[in-house]
């Protein structure tokens, strides 16, 4: 379908942006921010959004681009997906955004989309705002007011709702260097294969000689935000990643015990792919796959 | 109304565009463009896949603005006169195509994958051209067809650039 007709603006700075942004704000305008647009276009498309005006930031150039800081990575938000996985920074210190990176959309889709859209348009189906909760990043946002901070664990507020305020844009998340001993991986189960997830884990796990010390999972489309499983974290810390008893039918396979637990306290949506049921058995069983192939 | 300009095939134009025009629907009601086809219209199927500044972009999930003072090539623009893009041949070969609605999109995706990886495996034809469908469930043969044109292009020592001069 073709858009309802908006409003183009295109600034040509960040201040500019944000003052635009605020003034539309002041006056009641319901605008929205346009950056690679391969989430929003497709909304506008279904007329599922009316905005009144377009804020085009896709040409800025900045903030755009991955930074090595020492304990973390700054990633720009402006930094398309395809840029994310061409970087060797990414690759080698945050390991887990590439694995989750390399699963969104296709290669088109990532050449034009970009990281810090993904983010703010906090969509539960999203692969990379589960990545940003298991690893406590830190979103960096800024207004005409200055810049501030808000935790992954604040940032994902509603099905399609960050906690960018009003005249607010989002600058780059802080993604921390988790450091020797982890092992990551994402599991998503989709239908298709450039399709959203209808169930994902990011799992981060450290492993402390021969028991796991401590797992982070995050799992994506299990509610309206992304969610921790916070009750599966706290069992693995501990555990032997290998079956107690060994191999065969008297073997306890501990990990699948705590990974069962991987459900409990998310609110699962229904839709044409899955009941609220099933998403709980999936998020059972990936987050078993995730763990296993963290530690392995 | 904003104005844009936009090279198309090696042809500049400049346009006055509604903010909401599609790319896809200025090459092909504006500038008659009609090789380049809208499938899905969601971003999902990959007909409507050109070269935008060099890589692979859905058309359709595109606004006119957006490309304004960028380089686009569609299907259209890969024959020289009356030779074809070796991966046009390769296509023709193998016969990578039974409706052929999906092909100028195929095509343009897997020249995009042979820009990164110039000698593809059959899984990462496959990888790489997963945002392109193909509804007659033609995908043996046009994998086939990319690596058939991996080849030639590699023997021919031919790595042919698709951005217009």
């Amino acid at each position: 379908m073709i858009p309802a007709a908006f409003d183009y603006i295109r600034p040509a700075s960040l201040e500019e942006a944000c003052r635009v942004l605020a003034e539309a704000d002041a006056a009641g305008d319901d605008v929205k921010v346009l950056a690679g647009g391969q989430s929003l276009l497709p909304l506008l498309r279904l007329r599922l959004a009316y905005p009144a005006a377009l804020v085009d930031l896709g040409r800025l150039p900045e903030p755009r681009g991955v930074e090595d800081r020492g304990d973390h990575v700054f990633v720009g938000a402006l930094t398309t997906h395809d840029e994310v996985l061409r970087s060797g920074v990414v690759r080698e210190q945050v390991p887990l955004l590439a694995l989750a990176t390399a699963t969104v959309a296709d290669p088109a889709v990532r050449h034009r989309g970009t990281f810090g859209g993904s983010m703010v348009h906090a969509d539960p189906a999203g692969d990379l705002p589960a990545v940003a909760l298991a690893l406590d990043c830190v979103f960096v946002v800024r207004s005409s007011e200055g810049e501030r901070e808000i935790p992954a664990s604040e940032f994902f507020v509603d099905y399609l709702e960050s906690a960018l305020g009003p005249g607010e844009v989002l600058l780059g998340v802080r993604v921390p260097k988790l450091g020797p001993g982890w092992g990551f991986h994402y599991e998503k189960f989709h239908r298709t294969a450039q399709a959203w997830a209808i169930v994902g884990v990011a799992a981060a796990v450290r492993r402390d000689g021969g028991t796991i010390g401590e797992a982070r999972i995050a799992l994506t489309n299990m509610g309206p935000t992304p969610v921790r499983a916070r009750a599966t974290e706290a069992a693995l810390r501990g555990l032997s990643p290998a079956p107690v008893g060994g191999a065969g039918d008297g073997a306890r396979d501990q990990v699948r015990d705590a990974c069962g637990q991987a459900d409990s306290g998310t609110s699962p949506p229904a839709d044409l792919h899955a009941k609220p049921d099933y998403r709980r058995h999936l998020a059972r069983v990936l987050t078993y796959r995730a763990v296993r192939a963290a530690t392995g | 109304m904003p104005r844009i300009t936009v090279t198309v095939d090696g042809v500049t134009y400049e346009e006055e565009v509604e903010p909401r025009l599609l790319l896809v629907h200025l090459l092909r009601d504006r500038l008659g463009k009609t090789g380049t086809p809208v499938g899905c219209d969601t971003s999902n199927c990959g007909a409507c896949t050109v070269m935008l500044d060099g890589r692979s972009a859905k058309s359709c999930s595109v606004l006119a603005v957006q490309a304004d003072g960028s380089d686009v090539v569609t299907i259209e623009g890969l024959a020289r006169g009356d030779e074809w893009h070796p991966m046009q041949k390769a296509f023709h070969t193998e016969h990578a195509l039974q409706c052929g609605y999906c092909t100028p999109g195929m095509i343009m995706a897997a020249i995009d994958l042979l820009r990164d990886d110039p000698d593809p495996s059959e899984e990462a034809v496959r990888e790489g051209l997963e945002g392109n469908l193909c509804r007659c469930t033609g995908y043996c043969n046009i994998v086939r067809a990319v690596r058939l044109a991996a080849q030639e292009m590699a023997q021919a020592g031919e790595r042919r650039e698709v951005r217009t001069p």
